[in-house]
Order: structure tokens, then sequence, then C-alpha cells
């Protein structure tokens, strides 16, 4: 995700709620306004768990209980162990985003740039007296939805009566073996969220359409004052194409030698383009008579809104639409029986099953989800295989509690997100004058810590946060917009100044309503023209004082005893003093100094003549 | 003084070939490129002549903009930008996108293949001229240049229709092309939000009809086409292949499978199948209630209703025709017509509105003897029904869109001058804006005066705020400072500033007044009885005595010196600088009086 913002005020506050580089949750505030940006929802958490099995698991529930070194077995009740690695037996829960940082009700406004970083959500809106509204594009929305949807049926139709929280206890989990020992803010990990909470969430999502500028903020990309940069590839090393070809001879390789192939995935997202990839691959690679099944309580629903965003898509699909033909050929592989969708493994499944096959089904994590049974099913054959694609769990920590496993597991992680060449190039194009993004992709990856090109490198540096941070954003607005009303822009009088440079004295009345400044002509000043309540209203001070003009300019003093000349006056006398001129109106008892940078005007009594004496002397400058 | 010009070359007091000329802070728009149904010589396509006598098209126009893909909106396309020759940019939505070029070769065809007219675009200039065209999203802000940006908002009429703001700097006009206020079976109704345009140039084919319930008409179509279908009868129902056709598709096939009918259903044109695949590709721009259900049934797809073969006309026993084009002008709708015409148990349905000169017109103002092609008279016995199906808004739907957007000012388009007039009466009463209805070629010149958006010095600004703040921060406040223009970047800053910038000096204008008081006093008493007496008059001033003798009010000065002559009086010297004129020649009247006597 990208998110540019602009002409702001110098105090604007970055609060880093997700320290996942890919899963971020950052809150903005700025001129009494505070904008969440995503709430992606951190799952790696749920690795820690033991998988949920659709249908008892003897091999699962055998497990041993863990005890600590000494012998002591308080934990065994709560913690497994299997091949060397430890799980809690309990519901898989979730790291959520900071809520302690900033007091949630006061977020304005939630904006939502893709459907994974709207996972969170619920846990948002719906316990910490949120009650602002949430933008995101339709697409976002109907997959996010689908997405949940799919998530609290995984979970909410295996209830476990087991809810383990012993080993939370700061003082036990020091005592754990790792990655357990290290895991974060386990107190606040949280179960999953229900069916009415997330309908409950989605209601408050008020869709926008592309490229449409809400009224809070207009945006646009190039020479924004700080650029957020969130989201990029989690593979920088692994480029997509290769990566898919790799996906489809590993699936023929293992059919054709009559496995199975399991493809653990999201119900929506990488999963089209491995099916447009093994729609063109299928015939030539003889796989025709292979069934591919597709398994999510969301499957034909997500098959379904894939086709209906076509102008979300890139051209070439959109040129299909307009065929009129389904931007994705996978409509054609279901047309053909080549796909088929279940909503779960009961049901019609049961009965089509063929073997062998090629299984798509979640959740990745390997530990809910149909995928759970097919990990148990096929784990113990060589013949099988089960090809990693989602880049968002290590493959390795999601296999742990399989193990000891017989069937081929290959990791071909396609990740479409940005590299760090593209976002040089983005960098570049942009310009922004600050880029902020998660410490992560300011130093080179842990595990190629010598490829410094894999890392964001622009000037100035780059501000990393983590999570729970504050980051104070560094930079001044020094104008702020206002309209100047068409009957006060008539009333100026611009004068060039220079060239190409014209000036006009502005006395307007300023007036704020909304955060928008509109300027309009003052009132009429009230005439003191006779009239009892008027004399005395004249005796005061004036209450609205108008402000007089700052002058500029010299006065060139033959010209101004000749303006005097012309205005009646006589006995006019010059005299020269070290830095200008005196000018003596002696009937009038008058004097006035004229120097370069200022003019004195020495008059007794006669207020008239003071007034006439000013304007006359006001002619010969520029006032602003 | 700046202004808006609209120029309709089409539309104008009239329905068909649609097209309005709008320019609009020095950028000159086109609003669609319609073809009209009653004419078959030059006049069925917009005077272009208009902006070619003075120059190029693609000189002349910034851009294009397409309402929507029915053809009195977008007909003319390949003929004004391959034959006249435009190419700059077309906008239009997606749907329009893909939806136009098919019926532009629909309409290609039947005027070149069935009527052999020359001269006229091709294939291939069709697809050049889509070659042109930028779909724009709905909603979408669409910069077309540096200045002017366009935006679309949900029209519902048929898919993909749209309405248009055109904006520059702040000025904008809202083109509505067709629209429609009510949701129906298939598509939302419009929508725009309180954009409040300088100009909305509306539709008013309906200017002055104010539709009964849609559920009632409804009723009463099902129950027409039941009884005819009953008594044996054939019944035809022209449509536009695209729009209302799918609408009453849906009617018919839930009427079919509730009351169990077993009479066939065809859909006359190859194009039928197509056009519902749109609507299901786009689905995302019908109504609510398609779109939530389609996962589970996509409302195009219909089991009544299936192909139609010419020969079938000839089959005996009822059957119901839906059969393009919709005005009976041309094409299979007016073949079927002319061979059902004669028989009184037949019944033919107009569910649209029909421009004056085509055969469907004819009918339905009572015309029952038609002079067709060669001479031959066709006697119409079938019943003729009309029925208002057509997807535009009704008097009380333009009056709620015009309440909605809150324009300036009104023009109204695509409608018949006399209802136009009454329209026009009603929206000047009700919204007290005036409404313009120009004939084709006329041009309505509106002034404007657009506020003009500065930046201001935030310094500038919160000084101002700073000061409002007690005791009533709304109230408003007086604001100094300098405009400074170069190019067109205006910025608004404090006068200091503004000189600082400049690298000016200030000339600095002062006044000072001698005003003598009769006080025997030394002068350092006299200073401060004048400073006590200040102090007790000026109440809300800063009044001070300083140490040097001298007493000072916010920044004039006041010193008191002895009179040369005259022991008995002193001299007041008052000083101030012209930004403070008012409190010092207010001071200079007040000591003038001279002070209160001193309490001994």
């Amino acid at each position: 995700m990208c998110l540019v913002l602009s002409n702001q005020k110098s105090n604007m506050k970055l609060y880093c709620l997700s320290g996942h580089p890919t899963l971020p949750c950052n809150v903005l505030k700025f001129k009494s306004t505070t904008i969440m940006l995503d709430c992606g929802l951190d799952m790696t958490s749920t690795l820690n768990f033991l998988p949920l099995p659709l249908v008892q698991s003897p091999r699962l529930s055998n497990l041993p209980g863990w005890s600590l070194k000494d012998g002591n077995a308080f934990l065994d009740k709560e913690l497994k162990e299997c091949s060397g690695h430890v799980f809690v037996d309990s519901v898989p829960e979730f790291c959520l985003p900071e809520t302690e940082l900033i007091d949630l009700s006061t977020v304005d406004v939630i904006l939502i740039s893709n459907y994974h970083c709207m996972m969170a959500l619920p846990y948002i809106t719906e316990h910490t007296g949120f009650t602002g509204t949430v933008y995101a594009t339709e697409p976002t929305v109907q997959i996010g939805r689908l997405l949940m949807e799919e998530l609290v049926n995984f979970i909410e139709r295996v209830p476990k009566a087991q809810s383990a929280s012993l080993w939370k206890n700061k003082d036990i989990q020091r005592l754990l073996p790792s990655p357990l020992k290290d895991a974060v803010e386990v107190s606040t990990w949280r179960r999953c969220y229900t069916m009415q909470e997330v309908n409950s969430a989605l209601s408050k999502i008020q869709l926008v359409g592309y490229s449409q500028k809400i009224p809070m903020d207009q945006a646009s990309l190039k020479n924004s004052d700080v650029l957020v940069l969130t989201g990029l590839t989690q593979i920088p090393t692994a480029n997509p194409d290769g990566m898919v070809g790799e996906f489809c001879s590993n699936l023929a390789l293992t059919v054709r030698n009559g496995g199975n192939v399991l493809v653990p995935c999201y119900p929506s997202g990488v999963i089209y383009d491995l099916l447009e990839c093994l729609y063109q691959y299928i015939d030539s690679a003889g796989l025709s008579n292979i069934p591919f099944y597709f398994i999510s309580p969301v499957a034909n629903s997500s098959l379904e809104f894939s086709q209906i965003f076509a102008e979300w898509l890139c051209h070439n699909k959109q040129t299909k639409v307009y065929l009129p033909e389904p931007p994705f050929p996978h409509a054609e592989l279901i047309q053909t029986n080549k796909l088929k969708h279940y909503p779960s493994l009961h049901g019609d499944f049961s009965s089509d099953f063929r073997q062998p096959c090629v299984v798509f089904t979640g959740h990745p994590s390997l530990r809910f989800g149909d995928v759970v049974h097919f990990m148990e099913l096929w784990g113990k054959s060589s013949l099988n295989t089960v090809i990693f694609t989602e880049p968002d769990f290590s493959y390795l920590e999601a296999l742990a509690p399989y193990q000891p496993l017989a069937m081929k597991c290959i990791y071909c992680p396609i990740d479409t997100r940005l590299n760090f060449i593209q976002v040089s190039k983005l960098l570049k194009e942009v310009q922004p004058l600050h880029v902020v993004c998660p410490e992560q992709y300011t130093q080179p990856p842990p595990a190629q810590s010598h490829r410094m090109d894999l890392m964001i490198d622009c000037q100035p540096p780059a501000m990393s946060y983590r999570r729970a941070e504050v980051l104070a954003l560094p930079f001044k607005r020094r104008y702020e917009k206002i309209e100047i009303m068409p009957e006060l822009a008539d009333s100026l009088v611009p004068m060039e100044i220079k060239p190409g440079i014209s000036l006009a004295t502005v006395s307007a009345v300023l007036h704020t309503k909304d955060n928008k400044h509109v300027l309009q002509p003052p009132p009429r000043p009230t005439q003191p023209t006779g009239g009892k309540k008027r004399k005395r209203a004249s005796d005061d001070i004036p209450d609205c004082k108008v402000l007089k003009p700052l002058l500029s300019g010299s006065i060139p003093v033959e010209q101004f005893v000749q303006a005097l000349e012309k205005h009646g006056f006589s006995d006019i006398k010059v005299e020269d003093t070290a830095k200008g001129h005196i000018v003596l109106l002696q009937e009038a008892e008058t004097l006035i100094q004229i120097e370069e940078d200022s003019t004195h005007i020495i008059c007794d009594n006669d207020e008239m003549l003071r007034v006439r004496l000013r304007d006359l002397v006001l002619k010969f400058l520029q006032k602003f | 003084m700046p202004e808006i010009r609209v120029t309709p070359l089409g539309a104008g007091q009239d329905v068909g070939r649609s097209c309005i000329l709008v320019s609009i802070g020095g950028k000159n728009v086109m609003l669609d490129c319609g073809m009209h149904m009653g004419f078959n010589d030059d006049r069925r396509f917009p005077d272009f002549s208009y902006i070619t006598r003075n120059g190029r098209l693609t000189d002349f126009l910034d851009c294009v903009i397409i309402s929507h893909f029915h053809l009195d909106h977008c007909g003319a396309l390949p003929y004004f930008s391959e034959m006249v020759g435009y190419d700059g940019p077309i906008y239009m939505t997606h749907p329009t996108q893909a939806i136009c070029p098919i019926l532009l070769e629909d309409y290609r065809k039947i005027a070149v293949d069935k009527k052999g007219e020359a001269n006229f675009f091709t294939s291939q200039m069709i697809k050049d001229c889509m070659k042109k065209v930028v779909a724009v999203h709905l909603h979408q802000t669409v910069q077309v240049d540096d200045e002017l940006e366009i935006k679309a908002y949900y029209a519902g009429h048929v898919l993909g229709a749209a309405m248009f703001q055109i904006k520059v700097g702040s000025e904008s006009v809202v083109y509505t092309g067709d629209y429609n206020m009510t949701p129906d079976r298939h598509l939302g109704a419009a929508w725009i939000d309180k954009c409040r345009p300088n100009l909305l140039i509306t539709e008013s084919t309906y200017a002055t009809t104010i539709r009964d319930s849609k559920r009632c008409r409804e009723r009463d179509f099902l129950k027409k086409v039941h009884e005819a279908v009953e008594r044996g009868g054939k019944v035809l129902i022209p449509v536009f292949a695209l729009g209302r056709a799918q609408e009453l598709c849906i009617l018919l096939e839930t009427f079919w499978e509730r009351m169990n009918l077993k009479a066939p259903i065809y859909f006359s044109t190859g194009l039928t199948e197509k056009a519902n695949h749109y609507y299901k590709l786009f689905i995302t721009w019908t109504n609510q209630k398609i779109r939530k259900t389609f996962v589970q049934r996509n409302m195009f797809e219909f089991k009544h209703i299936k192909a139609f073969d010419r020969a079938f006309a000839d089959n005996p026993g009822p059957m119901v025709v839906f059969a393009t084009p919709g005005m009976l002008h041309a094409g299979q709708s007016l073949q079927i017509f002319r061979k059902w015409a004669g028989n009184e148990k037949n019944m033919v349905i107009m569910p649209g509105y029909c421009v004056q000169g085509t055969v469907g017109h004819k009918i339905l103002s009572g015309q029952r003897k038609l002079e067709m092609e060669g001479r031959q008279v066709l006697e119409v016995k079938m019943q003729v029904e009309y029925m208002s199906f057509s997807a535009h808004a009704d008097a009380k739907g333009i009056m709620q869109l015009v309440g909605q957007a809150e324009p300036e000012s009104v023009l109204l388009v695509h409608g018949e001058a006399k209802k136009m007039e009454f329209l026009k009466q009603k929206i000047e009463q009700e919204f007290r804006v005036s409404c313009y209805m120009p004939a084709n070629g006329e041009t309505v010149t509106l002034p404007t005066s657009p506020s003009i958006p500065v930046g201001i010095s935030l310094g500038l600004l919160k000084r101002e705020m700073a000061q409002g703040l007690l005791p009533d921060a709304k109230k408003p406040r007086l604001l100094h400072g300098t405009l400074i223009m170069k190019d067109s970047n205006f910025r608004l800053v404090s006068s200091e500033q503004a000189l600082k910038e400049l690298g000016l000096a200030e000339h600095q204008l002062r006044f000072t007044c001698r005003v003598h008081l009769h006080d025997p006093r030394k002068e350092q008493e006299t200073a401060m009885r004048v400073y006590s007496h200040l102090k007790s008059v000026l109440k809300e001033h800063c009044v001070q005595h300083l140490p040097d003798g001298s007493v000072t009010v916010e920044s004039i000065l006041i010193q008191a010196a002895a009179h040369s002559e005259d022991p008995g009086t002193k001299v007041l010297l008052v000083s101030w600088t012209y930004q403070d004129e008012e409190l010092g020649s207010h001071l200079t009247s007040l000591l003038k009086k001279g002070l209160p006597q001193a309490a001994s």
C-alpha cells in the first residue's frame, strides 16, 4: 500500500499499531483529525497453536504434553509437543494491532487499501467505542467479507472446549521454549470474531470509487510531503512469474506419478492467477482428466465475484468484458467440469472425490480449515505434494505440527507486491519529501544480510517505525487554502510592483466554517453623518478597528510641492536638511518633514488640514 | 466577467441527437454526440459545422463526454470523430464503452445494408473511434488537463448511464444525460451529492408527466399481456436491445413462473444473449437486490425467454415477442408489426417514448392507416397500448434532482418545447433559480463569479484566528494582508511579509499635533494628570506612563512641554503613525477638551 500525505500541519503524528510490514495499522493525527490507515491482522500467531482437525485426529490428540526441564508437568494440558516443537492446544488466537497506544474511539476515519489489510476491522470497530466511518472500494469490501466469512466458518465449525491461558502468564511464558517464549503481547491475543461482529463492522464501511476524491484529503502522489510505504513483497528474491512456472511443473510431476497435490490458499487472490495459469497448461501437460477441486465455504462466491469487477482489472482483462466474456478463464474451467468447487469436505465433495487430484483449500497457516484434513490424509505418502504459494506464513513453521511428514513440500511463494527495484523507481518518480516505512525495510532481510539492494534507499533516509511507536512527522505547513469571494476580488486593485509580480492589499472579513476559510468584503463603514445616536457612537473608540495598510515608496519633493500648490496652498517654503527636506506651510503653521523612508506631518489644531495633507502624501506612496 | 456558455447542437427543445456544447473557464466540452431517429437525411446528426466553420474540432474541443449507450446520445460518434475528424479524448463509463460499439455496428448495418445508404461510417471507423475512448469509473475524478476535471455519477436509466460533473476551478456544470429517480427491477436510482453547480443541464423527456406508481404500471402491463395471450393473440413489444428489454424480461419471467403460463416468449435478436451477458459482467452497475443475490441466482438468466426465429412469426397460437428497435422505425420489430397489425386479436405494447416521424409515434398518436414504402397502406387493427416504462425521470424526479444538486441555474434539453415551458416555470417558482431552454444552435450565456482560491500564510491566518478567539471564535473577523500575484500563484501574506519578500522598505508616515493646555503646574505633573485622565477614560487601551515622563496610549506618544511664552500653559505633543490614525486623532480631540479638574 502506498499512502500519500500532503499539506498538513507541523504537529502531525503517526501512531504505529502494528509491526508487521505487510499487515500495517497506522493512525495519523493531524489538524484535529484522526485517521487509521489500514488495519491488518497478524495471523502468524496461530502458528503457535495445534491444528484444528475437522474430524478427531488420533495423532494430534495423542501428542504428549509438554513438561519443564525439571519434570514439572503442570502445563501438559495446555502445551503439546510434536517433533521437538511445542504447541498450544487451544482455539487459535490472533495478534491484534496495539489497542492501548491511542484511544481508538477517537478515530474519525479508517481507510482500507486492500482486503488483506482489513482483517482486524471487527476488533477495531466493535469494542473500542469507534463511531467513525470506514472507507474502502467495493472489491475490497466484497472479497474482504469472503475472507472473514471463511475464517469465522473455519474456526466456528470445530468448536474446541479447551481454551488455554496459563501459558500466557508472563512468569510462565519466560520458561517456555522458543518461539513461544519470544511471542509478543500474548496477553492481548484474541480469538476470532463472530459473523455478527463481521457484519456490524462491514456495515460501517462507505464505498469509494476509483480515483474518487474523498472530501477530507486531496492527495496527489506527486511531490507529497510524506509517503508511508508498507506492504512490499515478502519474498524479494522470488520472481512471481518464475514461481508460477515452478508451481505448474511440480504439480504436473506429482499427478503424473499418481500423487495428489494440495495447495493451501486463501479463497481469493493468488488462486485466480494459479487457475488461469493451469487453464493454459492443463491440455499441453496432459492433465485434462485430473480433477481440480476448490474447497472453501466461500468458493462459489469468490469465483463469481472475481468476474464482476472488471473495471478494477488490468487492461487485457477489461477488454474481455467488452466481448463480452468473463475476465477470468476459470469460468470455462468450471463450465467444462475441470474445476469443481465445494463449500466443504462434507456433502457433495465426498461422493465426487477422485484421486489423483489437485485440491485448493485453506487456510494457508495449516492450522484450521479443510486443509488440515488433507494434510492428515495425504501426509504419510511420498507420492503426494503440498505446494505453498501464499507468502504470509513460513512453510516450515506451518508444517511443524505435521512432522514427521512423508509427502513432498514445495515452496513457490507468489508475491506480486512491489519489490525494491520497483519501489526505488516509484520514489524517483514521486519524489516525496519524506518516506516512512516499517523498520524491516531499512535493512536487508536477516537471511540475506549482504543484499544491500533489498532495502529502501532514499534521501533523506526513510524514517522507520516499529510496533507501538509514535512518530512525529517532520514538516511545516506554511500556507492554508482560503477563498476570496468574487465581490471582494472585484474590489481589489492590483498594481504591478515588479515585472510579473502584482500586489493588492486586502481588507476583508474572514469567515471560518468547517475548517474552510472564506474572505468576504468588509461591511461598509458606518458614516458618522449627524443623527443623535451616531454622534454619541462617534465618541467611542471605533469598535471594529479598520487596519491601515503599511506604506512604501518615497516622496519627490518638487512634485509634492506642486501638488500642494494645486490644492490651494500658498506661501510654501522648502528647506533642505541632512536627510531630506522640510516643507513649511507658513500660513497654516504646519511643517512636513520628508525623508527617504519617512514623512512627518506636524500640524496643530486643524484636523481637516491634517487629513488633506495626509491624503496628498498618500498619493505618492504604495499601500501594503 | 467569466461566463459559462451553452449551445445545444441537438436535443435543444427536442428529443434526439443529443449534443450540447459547453464553454466553461476557457474550456470547451461536448456533451453527447447522438443521432436522431426521426430523420434519415442530414438532420439525423448534429450540425458540427457550427464548430468547424471556425476551425478543426480537435483544436476547439477539450473533450467529449458520452452519458450512455443509447444511439440518440452516441450514434453520431464515429461520424463526428472519423468523418468530420476529432482526435481528442472521448470519456464514457466502462459499460458504455463495452456496449456502445455494438449498437453502433447494429445501427450501421441497418443504415447501410438494409437501407443501402452510401457515405455512412464503416465498421473500421467505429473501431478507430472507440480507440479514442477513455473509460471512467463511477465517482472517479478525471483530470482532463491541469484545469478541467470531470466526474461521473450514477444515473440509473440504462446499464452504465452516468451524469457528469464538469469542473474548472470553482465553476462547474452538471449534465444529467438520461436518468431516472426511482429504482426499477434491475437498476438503481440516480444519485448526486449537493455539488451546487453553476448550471445543471437536465433532460426533460417527461417534463409534464407525473407517473403513477411503478407497481400499478407493471400490474397493468402484465394484465394486458395476459389477456391478449389468453384470447390467443400475439403480443409485440418493440424494445431496444439493452435497457428496458432486461427490465421487462425480468418482469415477464417472474410472472410466467408464478402463473405457470405456457405461451412462448421470444426475444428477437441475437443481441439479447450478448446483452444479458453484459448485465451479468457489469452487475455492480445494477441495483442492490440483483447485486446481492447474483451469486445464488443471476437475474439475467431467463428460463422462459427463448431466442426468436423469423419463421416463428407465422406460427399459430399466442406468443409474446420482444423485438428491436423500440420505436418501430426499422428492423425486425417493424417487420413483425406489419405481419400482425391486421389482426384485432393481436396487440402491440409500446413501452417507451417514440420520436416524431417513427411508426411508433404515428400509431401512438392514433393513426390507424399507415403509408408504408411503395405506397402500400397498412391498416392497423391490432390493439395499440402505450405504457411508459422508459427509465426517464418524471417531473417529480427532475425536481428532486434539482433539489439534490442545488444548482444556481438550470437548463433543459432532451424534451419538447411545450412541456419544457411548463417545467421551466415550475423550477423557477420552486427553486428561485433561472431556467433556460435554448433551441438548437441558440446560445445561453451565464455570467459567473467564481471565488478565487489562494494560499494564505499560516502566520497571518493564525494571528487573525487568535484575535478572534475571544469572545466569539465563530464571529467573522476583519483581516488585513497583501495578496501577492505571481503568474498563477496567489498568496495572501501579512503586509510586513510582503514588503520583506519584495525587498521594499516601509515608509513611515507620522503625525504630530500640539495641544495647548492651561496648566500652571510643572510639565511632569501635567503629564501625570494626562496619564490618570486617559487611564480612566480609555479602559480598553494600554495607557502607560514612561520613566522619561512621556505617556503612551498603545503606540501613540504624548509629551508635555513648557510653553515658550506663557508659563500658565503647557504644550502636549501628541504623535502617532498613520497605522494608528483613528486613535491618534481621537486622542487629540479628547485632549483638546482639556483635563478634568484635579481632585484636591
